[in-house]
């Protein structure tokens, strides 16, 4: 069953270790004073306008006499005005989202560079191949083709890596061309 | 089984380099399984694996791997496609407060996590911090007057019109698959269909980061629909890791279903509501061991999202709210109200998108994606930033309507006029009037509300990733806000009332706008998708309160209804009769009278039936017949005198066979004779090699008499899922009817146009 998996495995150690680089530094964050908060709203009261209080206490001091100082108003008045006020303890992670941030735009950074390789350089390096058979009839002439067609040469493959990862990107981009065909010129799907 | 090219699995690493070589129990593109045969493949290797367990240990140990192995691809789908929607909501988050300003101390703050330790906050300007510049005070140090406003609208324009542009050229350039919700497809494929790339790694990819872009530009569209595209991408990268998985197909989309549930479990933190969404929605079969495997996933999604933490409260969903204040019979009449809105909203959405999707299909508009995508951004930039509600984010402006006017609230929505003497805590709020701040707000939730229902209809469809959940929530609650605001102050007033006096008494609010947000906000959502019992239960996973759920059920029920008594179809059925797929609804109801000979094929004038005889065709006129011929399979007959039914052979297999003959036996040339018998006849010593291909012949088609009814072959090819059904009489066979007749005849018969399903 996993003799099967040696192909796609490649492509999947690769996702599970990028994985695994997004979340072990998350995982392994500890908690620095920028994190934790507690955050007290008191509304306004008599003639005191309303005020935000943070203060970076734990979760069981996270109540309004110890985070709001300088308390407003006079001892006697103090518990009526806690009553208004509400206290909540949030926390967050500052290295997650400095990370995810920077790995997503780092991905955008690399997704625009290809593309611009793809549309402007990459025409001019190509030669244009004229044993390269035309594409368009494809479809029709594909089960006539594989009837008639020689037997592939299945011992000369191409041997270097390069041009395996060529032959790759080229498959590739003939999918992708099939694709934006079908979405884009013919609208015959996701119209 | 003829093995053609079993794939090496001790080749090298630079093996996946290489043209996958197909496999003879494959499918093409665009065709559609035979869920029979899927079923009876598994059914062999698990008979297979069982047997084999008795042997030895290490036997056994592998068939409590493969029985485990189910279990492992539902965690591995949930922990990624947690970690993909809490990285989706964070970069949003970040990005949508890029439009208007920077954070100066980290950039990869948001403004909210800019201003999380500032003291500079007001009650009034909750965000307000020094680290924080807006981008005209960053450029020319100027926060107030017109030309700082210019500026800032100049650059929001801007921004948002590079987020558009940009994504929309990336999912040209790299995965055009990648555009649109993505619901429609994933029902039909997992119906059955395939279309090979549609979940594939480039797609998910794309389709992530151009998720994060369309959204964060401020259009009018959400991410839960991509979201269930993502999931199932994840899905189906993960059941190809497995054998059990990536050879079958019928088990394939089981997994799908089960990613399904996930991805709308991260999409509103309601793991429940997710597998209730795939089972109704998504999936097509949906056995009951889907049923637990699916809320593993759900489960785990949820759980990894929680850990990633979003949303900096440990909550799933932005749009949580937690109040338990009771609601009173007499609202039903406005709970109903907002569900007929909804119903009439859904209709004349689902109307004239569709109206405009099928013009963008046919004529000229759909030659200039990209410049549409512009233009729809450019207007939705520019009329959304002077009104404040349209200006933030939906997610936001839901979030805001939910919550209720507490003390502690001051935004204009919540300008009451307070009683200036009021020293009760917090919860007990009495019913107040009005302030300036509730009309103004009103106002511009009025044309919020007009704004969005006209530009979504334009902004579904187009070559982007595109959900809809989010903007009809966000229309339901505009309307239902403004209702409980008319509805409250109509109790403030008029106390005396017969309606309001019962329940009402002055001094008490009795009236709570957040919930009738809530309300319309389910029945726009139940009258556009007409989703029924995964509405409900996601709106009440989504807020926590089990005592709304009767005016969630009211409201969704009247939205149903009503939209039902337009059209039968929901945004997604609609779409996929837009496109032609080749779905056969299981809500459809087929009550026509028509017989099998009514559709069967050839009808009368037409050629007769290609088909195969089985022991007196050479191998020249198989191919002949291939050629000349399109059919996706040929009946084979004992003669064609005598056209009693041996069995069916499949297109794609005969050709991989006939290759592979070619190839690898000696012997066999044109003239050879094909043989579908057990055992092919002696032959003289100098007659070609004969071809034997029994081993790809279903000797079990599924045949019905021409008189049988037509709701009957409905019926069986809905639950057995066939591609084709052959027909008999007295023995004889007399045509066949695909899967595609059966579609056109269904069109035909509720007056729409035949020629409208396409694919094969």
């Amino acid at each position: 069953m996993f003799t099967q998996c040696t192909r796609k495995c490649a492509s999947s150690m690769l996702l599970i270790v990028l994985l695994c680089c997004i979340l072990s530094p998350l995982a392994q964050a500890s908690k620095s004073s920028e994190d934790i908060r507690c955050k007290c709203i008191c509304p306004p009261y008599r003639n005191i306008s309303g005020h935000i209080y943070n203060k970076n206490v734990s979760q069981k001091d996270c109540n309004c006499l110890h985070v709001v100082e300088p308390m407003p108003v006079p001892g006697n008045d103090v518990e009526a005005y806690c009553l208004l006020c509400e206290c909540k303890y949030e926390e967050r992670s500052t290295t997650t989202i400095k990370v995810i941030i920077i790995i997503y735009l780092s991905v955008v950074g690399a997704l625009l560079l290809y593309m611009a390789f793809l549309v402007l350089v990459d025409p001019l390096i190509r030669k244009p191949d004229a044993y390269t058979q035309p594409l368009h009839n494809e479809e029709e002439n594909e089960d006539a083709r594989s009837l008639a067609a020689a037997p592939t040469p299945s011992g000369a493959r191409a041997n270097t890596v390069l041009e395996r990862v060529e032959g790759a990107q080229q498959r590739w981009k003939r999918q992708v061309q099939e694709q934006r065909k079908t979405v884009f010129d013919r609208h015959k799907m996701l119209s | 089984m003829v093995s053609a090219g079993d794939m090496n699995g001790s080749g090298n690493l630079m093996d996946f380099l290489d043209e996958p070589f197909p496999d003879v129990g494959t499918y093409e593109d665009f065709h559609t399984i035979d869920w029979l045969r899927e079923k009876s493949r598994d059914t062999d290797r698990h008979r297979k694996i069982t047997s084999k367990s008795k042997e030895s240990i290490w036997e056994f140990i592998k068939s409590l791997l493969d029985a485990w192995s189910g279990w492992v691809v539902m965690l591995l789908i949930g922990l990624l496609a947690g970690t993909l929607a809490g990285v989706i909501d964070l970069a949003v988050d970040w990005m949508t407060d890029l439009k208007e300003g920077v954070c100066l101390s980290a950039f990869w703050y948001s403004h909210e996590q800019c201003c999380w330790t500032s003291n500079e906050t007001t009650f009034d300007d909750r965000d307000k911090c020094p680290q924080w510049q807006k981008w005209s005070e960053l450029l020319v140090s100027q926060s107030e007057g017109a030309s700082a406003y210019i500026l800032n609208y100049f650059l929001y324009i801007m921004w948002a019109l590079c987020f558009a542009f940009l994504a929309v050229s990336l999912v040209r350039v790299f995965a055009p698959y990648a555009c649109g919700s993505g619901i429609p497809e994933i029902k039909t494929i997992l119906s059955g269909f395939i279309i090979r790339g549609y979940l594939g790694k480039w797609t998910l990819l794309i389709k992530t980061v151009t998720l994060v872009l369309v959204v964060s530009s401020g259009l009018s569209l959400g991410k839960e629909g991509p979201l269930v595209h993502v999931a199932c991408c994840c899905g189906n990268f993960f059941s190809s890791l497995f054998s059990k998985y990536s050879k079958n197909e019928g088990k394939r989309r089981e997994v799908l279903s089960a990613a399904a549930a996930a991805g709308v479990s991260v999409a509103f933190g309601a793991p429940i509501g997710g597998v209730l969404f795939s089972l109704e929605e998504v999936s097509y079969y949906f056995p009951l061991k889907t049923l637990w495997r699916s809320f593993f996933a759900a489960l785990v999604a949820a759980f990894t999202l929680r850990s990633i933490n979003p949303f900096g409260n440990s909550r799933l969903v932005l749009f949580y709210v937690e109040y338990h204040t009771p609601w009173y019979m007499a609202e039903l009449f406005p709970f109903i109200l907002l569900g007929v809105f909804g119903g009439l909203w859904g209709t004349l959405f689902i109307r004239c998108n569709i109206a405009w999707c099928r013009r963008r299909k046919t004529t000229r508009l759909g030659k200039y994606p990209v410049l549409e995508v512009i233009v729809i951004t450019a207007i939705t930039a520019i009329i959304a930033y002077p009104n404040p509600y349209t200006r933030r984010s939906t997610s936001e402006l839901i979030s805001e309507l939910f919550n209720d006017c507490g003390a502690l609230e001051s935004s204009q929505l919540c300008d009451y006029i307070n009683d200036p003497n009021m020293t009760r805590p917090v919860d007990d709020i009495p019913d107040r009037p009005a302030g300036p701040g509730v009309y103004t707000a009103m106002w511009q939730l009025a044309l919020a509300l007009v704004f969005k229902i006209v530009i979504t209809i334009f902004t579904f469809g187009m070559k982007i990733p595109s959900g809809l959940f989010i903007p009809s929530m966000a229309v339901g609650a505009m309307a239902g806000r403004m209702v409980g605001i008319g509805v409250e102050q109509l109790a403030y007033h008029h106390h005396d009332w017969i309606i309001f006096r019962n329940w009402c008494r002055p001094g008490a609010d009795c009236v709570t706008p957040g919930l009738y947000a809530m309300v319309g906000a389910a029945a726009c959502l139940g009258g556009v998708t007409r989703m029924t019992v995964s509405l409900v239960v996601i709106m009440f996973e989504l807020t926590g309160g089990l005592e709304y759920i009767v005016p969630l059920m009211a409201a969704a029920v009247t939205s149903k209804w009503v939209a039902d008594a337009f059209g039968k179809e929901g945004i997604y059925e609609a779409h996929i009769h837009l496109n032609g797929y080749p779905f056969l609804d299981v809500k459809d109801e087929f009550t026509h009278r028509t017989l099998a000979t009514d559709v069967m094929r050839p009808r009368r004038g037409e050629a007769p039936l290609s088909v195969l005889t089985q022991d007196s065709m050479t191998v020249e006129d198989v191919e002949t017949l291939i050629k000349e011929t399109d059919y996706n399979g040929f009946p084979v007959v004992v003669s064609k005198d005598s056209e009693r039914l041996i069995g069916f052979a499949q297109r794609r297999e005969l050709i991989l066979a006939i290759k592979n003959a070619r190839q690898r036996q000696d012997g066999v040339v044109s003239n050879s004779i094909v043989y579908f018998t057990e055992d092919p006849p002696e032959l003289p010593p100098n007659s070609p090699h004969p071809l034997k291909l029994r081993r790809i012949l279903n000797l079990s088609p599924f045949t019905v008499t021409d008189h049988t009814p037509m709701e009957t072959v409905v019926d069986i090819f809905r639950k057995l899922g066939l591609r084709q059904c052959l027909v008999t009489r007295s023995g004889r066979l007399l045509g066949i009817i695909t899967k595609k007749d059966v579609l056109r005849h269904m069109a035909q018969m509720a007056n729409q146009d035949p020629e409208s399903i396409m694919f094969n």
